[in-house]
């Protein structure tokens, strides 16, 4: 990175902010800082750029939102939905994350180092995400593709009508959602596995997790199904 | 002799309720279908305008000027939406309409100066190059949903809920997941797909009113950001909107339509439009936002009267779903290909319907071209003839507005008020908050 950037939200608006992420970034890569987020909301949001951002403290709702192209890095926690819809690039919290990680992310890589609250990876549709510690519940809600990797535990209702993306998870699993199954461990997963550990720069045993996907029994709508089994 | 048992049809159990009752012990399933409530219902045919007379003065028929210039989106947005009409196309999604629906709407919606919607499945590229002001919409699936589309629309509408199934969420079968709709839609081909009740990364309005601010963010505040919402508590709901940050507020009657949901959805949740516009307005009002939020109302809206009646009633634009559709030939016995007609009687028997009776929107084997993604049935609806038919259609609408609002003294179709009307009806009256006909009694009010 041949400049670094540096912008403080205790003398600038997050609006500033995003407006120079957006417009002013000029051709030649740069690193920029953000300093003293204080939990404010929506910043780095819609970046699309080979820019690389770091966030020094802890940062509020969507941030990195939409993100493209950018490698976003949180050193400290992270409110709701960071890195909703992500498209491509990165975006790594060093902390914690808080509800719906991920959500509906299209591509690109999400990495949270501790834990993610619910939800984590609701609706995604063909990003991965890599979480160094343990999800909330429901987690991977109806997620569409793309890959959930826990290395900790995952709460109540994992993968709750999954539909192809496949969940990996290091600890224990306290149950699964309707239509999700556990499933056995084959080379591949164990190559993707690793693949994502290396990419999240993560070291586990690859043989150690467990294999979730869906049993596509949910896939064509039976208004006859026994509705206590979805309950 | 004993005298004969007299025949007496039951009103509770009516030939309809049998039938009902009879399929569902068959069959074991419920009914899912498309279009919108056919119970009947109070609507804005209970309503009449009492129009010019000594106490009034008209103006000319259809000479002298009657403006229609419509602006939504002044709360917040640097590019406010401007529209030739007050008549907008609602959101329909490409998968549930055909690729050359979709064209037909944004070309005949261009031709007339108005918008049109995007729906479920994101934006396709012919709707984007067809249509002058495309609104894109955010819904709870975020299928096809990105930053690229994001920053081509002309105003965003967040999709909370649609009059047809309010808090239903959606499902398209299988058969209309089409290569094209499922690539669309991250899915795989073939399998039914369902379309999400609540959003991902948000759920009550504090967090909306955040989300709201990160999608100006994106978009550097240049769009208008609409609220939609099914009316059920439209007071609340519209309070929590504007709180959260709307710049336009579209509420959807039970009226709406839709391309598929449970029947029990279409006729038994939310209240009908009728009822929902006044509800909003008061929010408006009582918010001190009426004039800086603008209102769409949407469902169940057919005719230049009805236009007329819901400006009259407070709304700055309507939106309008199933009548674009009928425009186009839905329920029609026959369709048109290269200039001849062609006789469609007999691909409504082979779904189980015929013409007046069909909402087989989701059996994907629209008879007339409009539902499907099935390439021998939607050439059956050209861009060039469907933009037609559709342009003429919002000419009719326009022009019967004007002519209202003209013999109601109006030189501007939003100068239409509330006591332009009166009601048919105590329903209507109740409803609408306006006096029954031949009386000074609004109910509840006077």
């Amino acid at each position: 990175m041949d400049r670094v950037i540096t912008l403080d939200l205790e003398k600038q608006t997050v609006r500033e902010i995003n407006q120079f992420l957006h417009h002013d970034l000029g051709e030649s890569s740069a690193r920029v800082e953000i300093l003293n987020p204080f939990g404010v909301h929506n910043i780095a949001v819609g970046l699309d750029a080979p820019v690389e951002v770091d966030i020094r403290g802890h940062a509020g709702y969507f941030t990195a939102g939409m993100n493209k192209q950018a490698r976003v890095t949180v050193h400290g926690n992270v409110g709701w939905s960071v890195a909703e819809n992500i498209m491509s690039g990165e975006v790594r919290v060093k902390g914690c994350a808080s509800e719906c990680a991920g959500a509906s992310g299209h591509g690109g890589l999400v990495v949270i180092e501790g834990d993610a609250s619910s939800r984590c990876g609701i609706s995604m549709k063909g990003c991965d995400i890599v979480v160094g510690g343990g999800v909330g519940h429901m987690s991977a809600f109806m997620a569409q593709a793309g890959t959930l990797l826990v290395c900790g535990d995952a709460g109540p209702s994992l993968g709750d009508s999954l539909y192809e993306t496949v969940i990996y998870v290091g600890g224990a699993i306290h149950s699964l959602g309707a239509d999700a199954r556990e499933e056995p461990l084959t080379a591949d997963d164990r190559a993707t596995i690793a693949r994502l550990l290396a990419a999240a720069r993560l070291e586990r045993d690859p043989g150690s997790f467990k294999r979730v996907a869906s049993a596509r029994s949910l896939y064509h709508w039976h208004a006859g199904a026994d509705h206590k089994a979805y309950s | 002799m004993t005298p004969p048992i007299r025949k007496e049809e039951s009103f509770s159990f009516s030939r309809q309720t049998l039938e009902y009752i009879h399929h569902a012990a068959e069959h074991g399933l419920y009914e899912i279908r498309g279009l919108g409530a056919k119970r009947q219902l109070p609507t804005f045919d209970d309503l009449l305008f009492l129009t010019a007379s000594a106490s009034r003065y008209p103006l000319e028929g259809y000479r002298e000027k009657c403006a229609t210039k419509t602006v939504l989106g002044t709360r917040h947005a640097k590019q406010p939406i401007e529209l030739e009409i007050p008549i907008t196309i609602a959101g329909m999604s490409f998968g549930a309409l055909s690729a050359n629906v979709k064209e037909s709407l944004g070309r005949a919606a261009t031709a007339m100066g108005t918008s049109t919607t995007t729906g479920d499945g994101g934006m396709t590229p012919e709707e984007r190059k067809s249509s002058k002001t495309l609104v894109y919409q955010c819904l709870p699936s975020r299928y096809g949903f990105n930053p690229d589309d994001l920053r081509k629309a002309d105003a965003i509408e967040m999709v909370i809920g649609q009059g047809a199934k309010p808090g239903g969420g959606g499902m398209l079968l299988g058969q209309k997941i089409s290569p094209r709709v499922a690539k669309m839609r991250t899915l795989p081909e073939g399998i039914d797909q369902r379309s999400a009740c609540r959003h991902p990364d948000w759920t009550g309005p504090d967090d909306l009113t955040i989300k709201i601010l990160e999608l100006r963010e994106l978009t550097d505040w240049r769009v208008p950001i609409y609220v939609k919402m099914g009316a059920t508590r439209v007071r609340e709901d519209v309070k929590l909107a504007v709180k959260a940050g709307a710049d336009v507020v579209v509420i959807d009657g039970m009226q709406g339509g839709t391309a598929a949901t449970q029947q029990v959805f279409i006729e038994h949740a939310g209240i009908p439009t009728l009822a929902a516009l006044p509800l909003a307005v008061e929010a408006l009002d009582e918010m001190n936002v009426l004039g800086e939020v603008q209102l769409i109302i949407s469902g169940g809206i057919r005719s230049g009267a009805d236009v007329a009646k819901a400006l009259a009633l407070g709304a700055d634009a309507v939106a309008i779903g199933q009548g674009m559709l009928m425009a186009l030939g839905c329920n029609s016995d026959h369709y048109t290909l290269e200039g001849k007609t062609h006789d469609a009687s007999g691909d409504y028997a082979v779904i189980g319907t015929e013409p007046g009776f069909c909402h087989h929107c989701h059996t994907g084997r629209c008879p007339v071209g409009i539902t499907t993604q099935s390439p021998d049935l939607e050439v059956r609806v050209s861009p060039d003839w469907g933009a037609q038919r559709l342009k003429n259609y919002l000419q009719v609408l326009t022009m019967e507005l004007t002519t209202l609002a003209r013999a109601c003294g109006k030189s501007n179709v939003h100068h239409l008020e509330r006591e332009d009307l009166v009601a048919l009806t105590i329903e209507a009256a109740a409803m609408a908050r306006v006096p029954l006909a031949g009386t000074s009694w609004i109910p509840g009010k006077s």
